[in-house]
């Protein structure tokens, strides 16, 4: 008789209920992708006979985790794929997937040439090329980047008087907050200086999703050594304003590329969570504008659903008395970080967020609510409607002025 | 019901459809013989497909029986050149534990050479480094050409080549006695077990190759072969642990080899004296589960927490010599008789002893004694002659002769067939569409081994293709099967039937280690077929 068969291996606890191919968004379009549970733990049986018997088609895998929520047996099959992608695969990252993969280096490039480079991008003739050329689909509307960053704002505003705050803690603000939407950065800071809490920025790098999901695997373990190194000097917890950059530090470090976050894991916080928590344990108070009108439909990014921290922004979002708000099915929008951003899945990528579009047109609301930076760039494309980070939301509805009186 | 008489006369009969039995059908088949093979149940159902799947490189045997370590290392050489769809060349270690005595492996470096087996000495880090699931506490191991043998694949490919060229395979057909004309064996009276008749069948010589059933058969034939069955049972593990055989450094014993063989890895075996009367009713006790796991985590320790899939036993057709209650001394030399010579009775020859690794060895023997029978002169070429399906360069290779972007499906059925893949179009939609899915069995390769390999139940499908071998045991794919076998049988009461026998045998194997996640498996396949197929039959027909 055996105490425990559950091995390191952790696909033997799979049934094979197949409830993870049932849930996983690209199966019923792509019929290429062999789906999470013949690509993930009756797969990696076949792989450690040979590894011949890798399936290049996992690269359609969106790694949206979706499997992994519906699972019953804990298997984490989409990091089974992605593992063995990392170990087995021969196609090397095409330049494509490598400007892909950078959202920081392409940031820090583009950002000194910001408004050409955005109208260019916006251009037929470009979108031509880059189709042509690169395989990024011209359909696809590009987030535009911002000239003056979340960064140099912060620098030249607020970081001289966050020391003055009695608690401090650190903002992970991840790429897209420095350039694209540096607005979720400032609502961070000005909710949380209203809460009491100074602000310490970190000498951050990219989370490194994105170079996960394009196959750079090396330089995504030296992103993840550098982060949670610096993370271990940090003033915690560690907050950040993007599911995606999260649920990658605290998930994925230690499963896919094998960086220890042991140290540093339970400090790395979503701001919805930890307001949530501030607020259940009586150390803040939030005073709202009293004139603030709204309806919103709540999209729930699939990360956010793995995390399971879901219910910390529909509870946040449920204080503000003037929002009017409703969360939308369960469905992936179909973009995954960059894997909409490619010709190849684009019409899928499209397919899979079809539902989701829907009912947000059938909702319509003044705009939808979410956290994750490409769940917005899909929805605004693809509806129309304005898509805003649940923090930024928060910092309309409340009265900064009050909240600070009742927190300081 | 009268027996049917057949007129035609065969030159030779064999009994036994096990690989000897399938390996001499196919070597007289291309010696030009005019060949029938009877066995009673299914092809490799007996010792066959009840062992490691060891290709042996000789080395276990090379301290106690040099004779049997030559043949085993010669064999081994063969197997990889005409058998390339059947064995995988993994190389296997003997290693040394803190436990065992260092100075054998001299010894043993010592026997393997003088047997021509290839055994290096390599430094235990750089062992660990080569098989990390190797036990860490190792202090010393040797790199021999050990690999695995699929031995439903080796003995079907051995049926395949036999009908290709002529020979006559009957399967679920038990011969019930003899035809004897004065001091000669005639030919066989058969059971046909499928349709309930009898039949008498003739032959110049008859093959008894029935494993340890054999002892049985030369009693009907009226000689004596004493045999001395010996119980070996072994546990399945639900994925590979380790990519290199491993074994003991030290003189056999109990459950010191551990090998990994298509998706999955098997440690054994024991060793216990049985009466003949358990041969066909074996089980597996909670003691020899115990003593596998615990002597298993000395080769592996990850197998303390590893999922085990099934446990099974297996009956060696060792050849009584001499009063060793183990059994494990005897030798596992190659036992031909000619009951002529030995006891006066013409036309009737045993093959036995020996073992899986041996099979073409045997047949080549004891269809060398066949031919001197029927004053044939022709040389025996099984062992140059490759297998149906072994005429690739590699896997790989193989895969990119058929298709750009091969699947896992795909790639998955030249695992398995080898060349013969290319028989099957794996790009038509149906038959690319998985049935077993834990080993990536295609409706093609179900539907082919239908119609080609002899199937007529569930349980030989399974030897067929591996269906339900996998982490399920049939859970998920044995009813889409049943469908398959129904269609082409046109019988869905038959295959309803065949469902119940096959979860039934799945069972019989997952019972003796039922804990666990295959406890959660087990009462998972439950609630799909709602207390057994039974159950679903009987209400659907009340």
């Amino acid at each position: 008789m055996q105490e425990i068969t559950q091995s390191t291996n952790n696909f033997e606890q799979c049934m094979k209920c197949t409830i993870c191919t049932a849930y996983c968004p690209v199966v019923p379009v792509n019929p290429l992708f062999p789906g999470p549970k013949q690509g993930g733990p009756d797969g990696e049986r076949l792989r450690l006979k040979n590894k011949f018997f890798f399936d290049e088609n996992l690269k359609y895998c969106m790694n949206c985790k979706r499997c992994e929520t519906a699972c019953p047996s804990g298997v984490k099959i989409a990091d089974i794929i992605h593992s063995a992608r990392m170990n087995y695969s021969h196609v090397k990252p095409k330049l494509r997937d490598r400007i892909l993969a950078n959202t920081d280096f392409m940031g820090k490039v583009a950002r000194p040439f910001a408004p050409i480079v955005n109208s260019v991008m916006a251009t037929a003739p470009v979108k031509a090329i880059m189709d042509g050329v690169l395989g990024i689909p011209k359909e696809r509307t590009f987030p535009k980047y911002q000239s003056h960053g979340f960064i140099s704002w912060f620098r030249k505003n607020k970081e001289a008087h966050q020391s003055t705050f009695a608690h401090q803690i650190s903002f992970f603000h991840g790429c897209s907050t420095e350039f694209q939407h540096p607005e979720v950065g400032r609502a961070f800071v000005e909710v949380m200086n209203a809460l009491g809490y100074g602000v310490q920025l970190l000498d951050e790098k990219c989370c490194a999703v994105a170079m996960i999901s394009n196959g750079l695997f090396d330089q995504a373990k030296r992103n993840a050594a550098h982060n949670i190194e610096i993370f271990e000097k940090a003033a915690k917890p560690i907050v950040t304003v993007s599911t995606t950059c999260t649920f990658t530090m605290r998930d994925e470090y230690p499963h896919i590329l094998k960086v220890d976050n042991s140290s540093v894991r339970e400090s790395i916080y979503i701001v919805e969570k930890l307001i949530c928590e501030l607020i259940d344990s009586g150390q803040v108070k939030l005073v709202f504008n009293p004139n603030y009108k709204a309806t919103s439909c709540y999209h729930i990014p699939c990360h956010m659903e793995k995390l399971g921290w879901n219910i910390f922004t529909q509870k946040l979002l449920s204080l503000i008395p003037g929002l009017e708000m409703q969360t939308l099915d369960s469905n992936c929008c179909g973009i995954a970080g960059t894997y909409g951003f490619k010709k190849e899945n684009y019409k899928n990528s499209q397919a899979i967020g079809k539902p989701l579009f829907d009912q947000i047109e059938k909702a319509h609301p003044d705009f939808v609510a979410c956290e994750c930076e490409t769940c917005k760039w899909q929805i605004e494309m693809s509806t129309g409607y304005p898509v805003i980070n649940p923090i930024v939301i928060l910092a309309d509805a409340l009265d900064l002025e009050a909240t600070f009186k009742a927190n300081n | 019901m009268s027996a049917i008489v057949q007129n035609e006369e065969f030159d030779v009969i064999i009994i036994g459809g096990g690989a000897t039995g399938a390996g001499t059908a196919r070597d007289c088949a291309l010696r030009g013989l005019k060949v029938l093979l009877v066995e009673r149940h299914d092809i490799a159902e007996g010792a066959t497909g009840r062992n490691h799947g060891l290709l042996h490189s000789g080395a276990r045997y090379a301290v106690t029986d040099q004779e049997s370590a030559t043949e085993c290392i010669e064999e081994n050489m063969i197997l990889k050149k005409i058998a390339k769809h059947c064995v995988e060349e993994t190389n296997g270690f003997f290693i040394t534990l803190p436990e065992d005595d260092l100075s054998y492996q001299k010894q043993f470096v010592e026997s393997c050479t003088k047997a021509g087996i290839q055994a290096d000495i390599i430094d235990p880090k750089e062992a660990i480094r080569l098989e990390p699931s190797v036990n860490p506490d190792i202090i010393g191991a040797v790199r021999v050409p050990d690999g695995s043998v699929d031995p439903f694949r080796l003995t079907s490919s051995n049926i395949v080549d036999a009908k290709l060229h002529g020979a006559k395979i009957l399967i679920y057909t038990e011969v019930l006695g003899f035809l004897k004309e004065q001091d000669r064996i005639a030919g066989i009276k058969v059971l046909d077990h499928q349709s309930g008749q009898t039949a008498e069948y003739r032959g110049k010589v008859v093959v008894n190759a029935c494993g340890i059933w054999g002892h049985h058969m030369a009693e009907l034939a009226g000689v004596k072969v004493g045999m001395f069955p010996a119980k070996g049972a072994l546990l399945i593990f639900a994925h590979r642990v380790n990519g290199i055989v491993l074994n003991r450094c030290r003189k056999p014993a109990n459950a010191d080899i551990l090998v990994p063989g298509d998706t999955i890895c098997i440690i054994g075996t024991t060793s216990t004296r049985i009466p003949y009367e358990e041969c066909d009713h074996m089980r597996v006790t909670p003691e020899e589960v115990d003593l596998l796991l615990s002597e298993g985590t000395k080769l592996a320790p990850s197998l303390a927490s590893t999922r085990i899939l099934r446990a099974y036993a297996g009956v060696r057709p060792l050849v009584s010599a001499d009063n060793d209650p183990s059994g494990r001394n005897i030798s596992r030399g190659i036992v031909c008789l000619d009951h002529e010579k030995r006891d006066g009775l013409k036309g009737f020859i045993t093959i036995t002893g020996g073992k899986l690794m041996t099979y073409r060895l045997m047949a080549e023997k004891c269809t060398d004694l066949v031919c001197q029978k029927l004053n044939i002169d022709k040389k025996c070429v099984t062992a140059s002659t490759p297998l149906p399906g072994s005429e690739i360069k590699d896997m790989e290779s193989e895969t990119k002769k058929y298709w750009d972007n091969p699947t896992l499906t795909q790639k998955a059925a030249v695992g398995r067939l080898g060349s013969r893949a290319s028989d099957i179009d794996l790009m038509d939609e149906v038959n690319s569409s998985l049935v077993c899915e834990c080993e990536e069995v295609s409706v093609g390769e179900i539907q082919s081994a239908i119609d080609h390999l002899d199937v007529h139940n569930l349980i030989d499908l399974r030897r067929r293709t591996r269906l339900g071998m996998g982490t399920c045991q049939g859970g998920l794919c044995a009813c889409r099967a049943a469908g398959l076998i129904a269609h082409a049988h046109q019988c869905a009461e038959k295959a309803k039937n065949d469902l119940n026998d096959f979860m039934r045998e799945r069972w019989k194997g997952m019972y003796p280690i039922a804990w666990g996640e295959t406890l959660r498996e087990i009462e998972y396949t439950r609630w799909i077929y709602a207390d057994g197929p039974e159950t679903i039959i009987e209400n659907k027909e009340s």
